[in-house]
């Protein structure tokens, strides 16, 4: 039918119109980019002399043990600080849903402050709280939690822990708004009825409350995943490291994954064929992860 | 109230009272810290000293201080300006003007959210130094401009579009660039402000890609500066916080005076 092609250009024309800036830039500055990666990852040599290598790149990350420590070390970052933040944030979510509770809303604003902050920002002013004499050090002592300053720039364990505790500061407010607006879609006489039922609060937590935050839950545990798995200011500049060196806190304890692929770049005789390669490495986790994530959450369905 | 309710309520107040108290800490130690010496901070002193104009006048001589400030200001709001313009005519455009074909690049769209930037960096470099962009602002911008969650956060907002405000400037004999302009831009105001404030902390917080694009002083915004002055062997922690107060009250002003559509565009995203 006549009428129906020319809608149909009608359409196309329009629709292409609309979304080709969009679609042009993002061929350019990210498909491009994506492929040219992934061609790059079997490319090795120095600076631009490159040359075919084939998985001599893969082997180097089986042999590179500061490949395996940024690894693990993002991992760790990962796997502790993930459930720690969203169980806080949901916590106090649930806490701040209680229509009855005073300041909910100047509670629920300062508690979601730190997010306004820079990543480098905060960081720094973590570095300079945790000094050794510092703020924080002396709290603690004056509420004889330690006896003498905790080492937090040069011990590889305590570096690891400042950096857990300040990634928690900046993000636990930012998931506890999401955990907040799907509470209150929730329609409260269910809770109601469970209480007159007899059902203990713990219980109507677990039973009730988590299984009707599922999607958000899966959707902060997603976004958390590939923000951890990418983290790169903080580790940079939240304990003194020798930059000029290329080394993340004591004994390269912070080294995380997006730092390491920094450094080989533009840190030692860079190395683009080997660095992309690590990039990928990021690439299949964060794939990996959220398909993980996404699939326990379809399980108990 | 019997004393177990009581003892409850206090719990709850008093962990509740602890988050905020931990929350804002970091704020205050910063103004505090502003008008301390170096020495005072790394010992930790929580009371108002009288370093501040020493702080402030070595952080402008330092830093050029009007100069990276302003650096800052220009990539944040030309770029955010840029991302809002090209991708909410991406989001309006797959919405309204649906086809297989447009669908299918849509879905691609989404994918590429989740590409880390580490994947792009090397690639993007090389790309910018073919370009000549190497050490301009342009480079920074650029690569934003069209971004795959701006342009989705449109399209779930364009669902909400009323279709008959369309349809009457169809008949009207309005361009669909004129609806767009006239009619989209103005009804969906909240929406862009929200999106605006979600890219503008995301520009003026962004630190890894003009780390590494700006190499030269002059360049560097903000955030490049306090980085350096912090990782200096014994940082001058008293002209770090003059800088760290400047990087985030912009942020803050923003947050205080939009705060309702600041949660809207965050939660926007999982709608």
């Amino acid at each position: 039918m006549p009428a129906r092609t020319a809608l149909r250009r009608y359409y196309d024309v329009n629709g292409w119109f609309f979304v080709a800036p969009s679609l042009a830039l993002i061929a350019a500055f990210m498909v491009y980019p994506i492929v040219w990666s992934l061609w790059m990852s079997f490319q090795t040599g120095r600076g631009l002399v490159m040359h075919f290598g084939g998985l001599t790149n893969i082997v180097r990350l089986t042999e590179d043990p500061v490949f395996q420590l940024a690894l693990t070390n993002t991992i760790l970052f990962f796997v502790i600080q993930v459930p720690i933040m969203l169980a806080l944030a949901l916590f106090t979510a649930v806490l701040l849903d209680d229509p009855k509770l005073k300041f909910r809303g100047v509670i629920r604003t300062f508690i979601f402050l730190p997010c306004v902050m820079s990543l480098v920002v905060y960081s720094v002013l973590f570095k300079s709280m945790f000094v050794d004499d510092g703020v924080v050090n002396r709290a603690l002592e004056a509420m004889g939690a330690i006896s003498g300053p905790i080492p937090w720039m040069s011990d590889p364990f305590w570096a690891r822990v400042l950096l857990i505790v300040a990634i928690t500061w900046r993000w636990t407010g930012y998931n506890m708004i999401f955990y907040l607006a799907a509470l209150q879609n929730i329609d409260r006489s269910i809770y109601e009825v469970a209480r007159i039922d007899g059902v203990p609060s713990i219980a109507r937590f677990f039973r009730l409350t988590v299984p009707m935050l599922k999607p958000v839950i899966l959707f902060t545990t997603v976004t958390s995943t590939i923000g951890t798995l990418q983290l790169f200011d903080e580790a940079r500049n939240i304990v003194a490291s020798d930059t000029s060196a290329g080394t993340a806190g004591p004994g390269n304890s912070v080294l995380t994954l997006s730092v390491y692929i920094y450094n080989l770049t533009f840190r030692f005789m860079p190395n683009f064929g080997y660095a992309a390669t690590v990039s990928y490495v990021i690439v299949i986790l964060v794939a990996f992860l959220s398909f993980a994530q996404f699939y326990v959450a379809r399980e108990r369905d | 109230m019997s004393p177990l309710r009581l003892l409850n309520r206090v719990g709850v107040y008093g962990f509740l009272g602890a988050m905020v108290f931990l929350s804002v800490f970091p704020f205050l130690w910063m103004v505090v810290g502003m008008t301390n010496t170096t020495g005072d901070i790394i010992l930790g002193h929580l009371s108002l000293g009288h370093a501040f104009l020493d702080n402030t006048a070595k952080f402008f001589v330092q830093a050029n201080a009007p100069l990276i400030f302003w650096n800052s200001a220009k990539i944040s709001l030309f770029g955010t300006a840029l991302t809002l313009i090209v991708s909410s005519f991406a989001g309006y455009g797959f919405e309204i003007f649906r086809s297989p074909t447009r669908d299918s690049l849509y879905a691609g769209l989404l994918f590429t959210i989740m590409i880390p930037f580490a994947v792009l960096m090397i690639p993007l470099f090389m790309i910018m130094g073919k370009l000549g962009l190497i050490n301009t602002h342009i480079a920074i911008i650029l690569p934003t401009v069209a971004s795959g969650f701006v342009i989705f956060y449109f399209r779930q907002a364009t669902k909400a579009f009323p279709s008959e405000l369309r349809d009457a400037a169809r008949v009207d004999g309005l361009k669909e660039w004129q609806i767009f302009l006239y009619i989209y831009i103005p009804t969906m105001r909240s929406t862009y402000a929200a999106a605006f404030i979600i890219v503008f902390m995301a520009t003026w917080n962004n630190y890894l890609w003009p780390l590494v694009v700006l190499q030269t002083n002059e360049m560097k915004t903000i955030t490049l500066v306090i980085s350096s002055l912090a990782s200096a062997y014994y940082p001058d922690y008293g002209v770090v916080m003059v800088g760290a107060l400047l990087a985030t009250l912009p942020t803050l002003v923003v947050f205080f005076t939009m705060q309702r559509q600041f949660v809207q565009g965050m939660l926007g995203s999982i709608k």
